[in-house]
């Protein structure tokens, strides 16, 4: 049973926490935007084996960059469940007489919300540093790439966050969670030129099918048909959310 | 009339510690019911579990008529419940803080709009209302807390050590509301505390909880009979044989002892009693240097039952009489 109403109040509230930190949207910038200019531009000449004619590097990581910021800011959004836990306001949420999953849902939508809209200036600020899109209607496939990536990290941060119940874990998960998921995805090379084992990794990865995915609506370039990544990817999305909802449901809050 | 609340053999165990231990207990509805007890006893626990927010290990209780394990949301939506810690979006407003409530539970924006004035005027908010949290002092929070836990109007609240933490005055105002909230809205209140001072002005009933268990639960007043009534202890110069012979004759005198010119009595009502007391002396003939009234606390209560104080409830290992609170009265 699903609350529209506790939905759009969560969401609201992720909302105006998020207008109301300015300093957090730039500080989300920061590293996709130094990305782009000391990585992206100094190694533009470059080229890799895969990475497709006629590409400089940086327009090869753009969709990179852009699943990184998504990778991060949708993970840190659904471990900040433990923030509210810290503060106590999860209490306040879980006395709602609304579904749990309800509650799931609304912070989804909120991380969502802010993550896209990172993730869309970054978009626009990459086309400073002069990437271009070769077929502009396809954008519209990758908006839907990065909601579902969002989605799916925010689905990975609830995860956790049920599973760590304090602060104390959060650098462990940057470590050896976040990261190895964003240097195995393809972001920042093509996977081919992985040795076997670990490319077998990256294919268990599921932002290397958001990534693709993303390469392919922006740049026509692909490892994977990208059917096959949209699949992984809503694959993943409905996976992390649903056992992230399982698990926030079990636990106790007090 | 069915009960606001109803326990039967509640018990929790986290990782092998047993924070409830088969507590039973029924609280009527439109009741002031305290949970007394040092930090610990496992009062938050038990409002947790009631609250929804904890599954119990094994027993059952009901919540206004729903049972807390099989009908959460119907639970959820009849109780208010303000936690011992803040429990706010310091990031949000008051009123925003309010806004989320009531929306959660459902109000139009009419309704939402008219509640929140009326709990805003509750506890004197009104004109700090769209100020952000963060710049809320303790007290305010808590009073920002309570108005919430009113919000949606449930009839049974939970107010988890309401005063924890605040000065004498802000005590005061709360004790106020929740009194008034009690009486003019009749409200089923259950709140935990470890203050005595609170239990005893605000229950009507009181349980005393340690380690996991009720060891008593009674009106306030009840419990400090339970313990023999206050003690008017006298020091005599002369003729103490003749007055404590007239005195073990008279009815309210429950028990009295002698020697050596001090002279240790129980009754009720202690401080109506010495004036009659110095009558007779004076007729008697007996010289009173002094006396002494102690009456029971909660404290001596809880001492009574556990043989250690709620205060100190770890370094405690005071044995003997307690010690008044009280200054002695001295005749002049």
């Amino acid at each position: 049973m699903i609350s529209w109403t506790a939905i759009y109040v969560l969401w609201l509230r992720e909302m105006k926490r998020f207008l109301r930190a300015r300093s957090r949207l730039i500080g989300s910038l920061a590293m996709p935007v130094f990305f782009m200019a000391f990585l992206g531009l100094g190694l533009n000449r470059m080229y890799l084996p895969g990475m497709g004619q006629n590409v400089g590097y940086l327009s090869f990581i753009v969709p990179g960059i852009i699943g990184m910021s998504l990778l991060f800011s949708s993970t840190i959004s659904g471990l900040s469940v433990l923030w509210d836990r810290e503060f106590g306001f999860l209490k306040e949420i879980m006395v709602a007489p609304v579904s749990r999953l309800s509650i799931v849902l609304g912070r989804v939508a909120g991380g969502v919300s802010v993550v896209m809209l990172q993730a869309i200036i970054i978009l626009i600020i990459s086309f400073l540093f002069g990437f271009k899109i070769p077929e502009p209607a396809s954008l519209f496939l990758a908006l839907v790439f990065m909601i579902l990536i969002s989605i799916a990290f925010i689905g990975l941060g609830l995860v956790f966050a049920s599973l760590l119940k304090d602060m104390q874990g959060f650098s462990l998960i940057m470590n050896f969670v976040i990261f190895p998921l964003f240097f195995l995805s393809g972001a920042l090379y093509p996977i081919g030129n992985l040795p076997e084992f670990i490319r077998f990794l990256a294919y268990l990865d599921p932002l290397t099918y958001g990534v693709d995915g993303l390469r392919w609506s922006l740049l026509k370039i692909s490892n994977f048909p990208w059917l096959l990544d949209l699949f992984f990817i809503i694959l993943s999305a409905l996976a992390m959310v649903g056992l992230g909802a399982y698990l926030f449901e079990k636990t106790e809050t007090a | 009339m069915m009960e606001a609340i109803r326990v039967e053999k509640l018990t929790k165990v986290f990782d092998e510690v047993v924070a409830v231990n088969q507590i039973s207990f029924d609280v009527a509805q439109g009741e002031l019911f305290g949970l007394l007890g040092p930090n610990g006893a496992g009062k938050t626990t038990t409002i947790n579990i009631l609250a929804t927010l904890l599954k119990p290990t094994s027993g059952r209780a009901w919540v206004a008529g729903h049972d807390v394990l099989t009908e959460r949301n119907e639970v959820r939506r009849s109780i208010g419940i303000v936690f011992q810690e803040p429990a706010l979006d310091i990031k949000l407003t008051g009123r925003e803080n309010l806004e989320f409530h009531a929306m959660m539970y459902g109000y139009s924006r009419a309704e939402r709009q008219a509640r929140i004035r009326e709990v805003l005027r509750l506890v004197d908010l009104d004109d700090k209302a769209d100020l952000l949290v963060e710049k809320y002092s303790g007290g305010m929070k808590r009073r920002l807390e309570i108005a919430r836990g009113l919000i949606h109007q449930p009839r049974v609240l939970f107010l988890d050590e309401p005063t924890l933490g605040l000065d004498a005055q802000t005590r005061r105002h709360i004790w106020d509301y929740i009194k008034r909230l009690n009486e003019e809205k009749k409200v089923t209140i259950i709140l935990t505390t470890h203050y005595m001072e609170e239990a005893d002005y605000l229950c009507e009933r009181v349980a005393i909880m340690d380690q996991g268990v009720f060891v008593a639960l009674n009106k306030p007043n009840k419990l400090k009979d339970l313990i023999g009534g206050d003690v008017i202890s006298l020091e005599i110069e002369n003729k103490g044989e003749r007055l404590t012979e007239k005195l073990k004759s008279l009815a309210w005198v429950k028990s009295l002892t002698y020697s050596d010119g001090f002279l240790s009595l129980t009754t009720e009502m202690g401080e109506k009693k010495i004036p009659e007391i110095i009558n007779l002396a004076r007729q008697e003939g007996a010289a009173v240097k002094s006396v002494y009234l102690h009456k029971p606390s909660l404290e001596d209560v809880f001492l009574h039952f556990t043989g250690r104080s709620i205060r100190d409830d770890v370094a405690s290992e005071r044995k003997g009489p307690p010690h008044s609170h009280q200054r002695p009265w001295r005749r002049r």
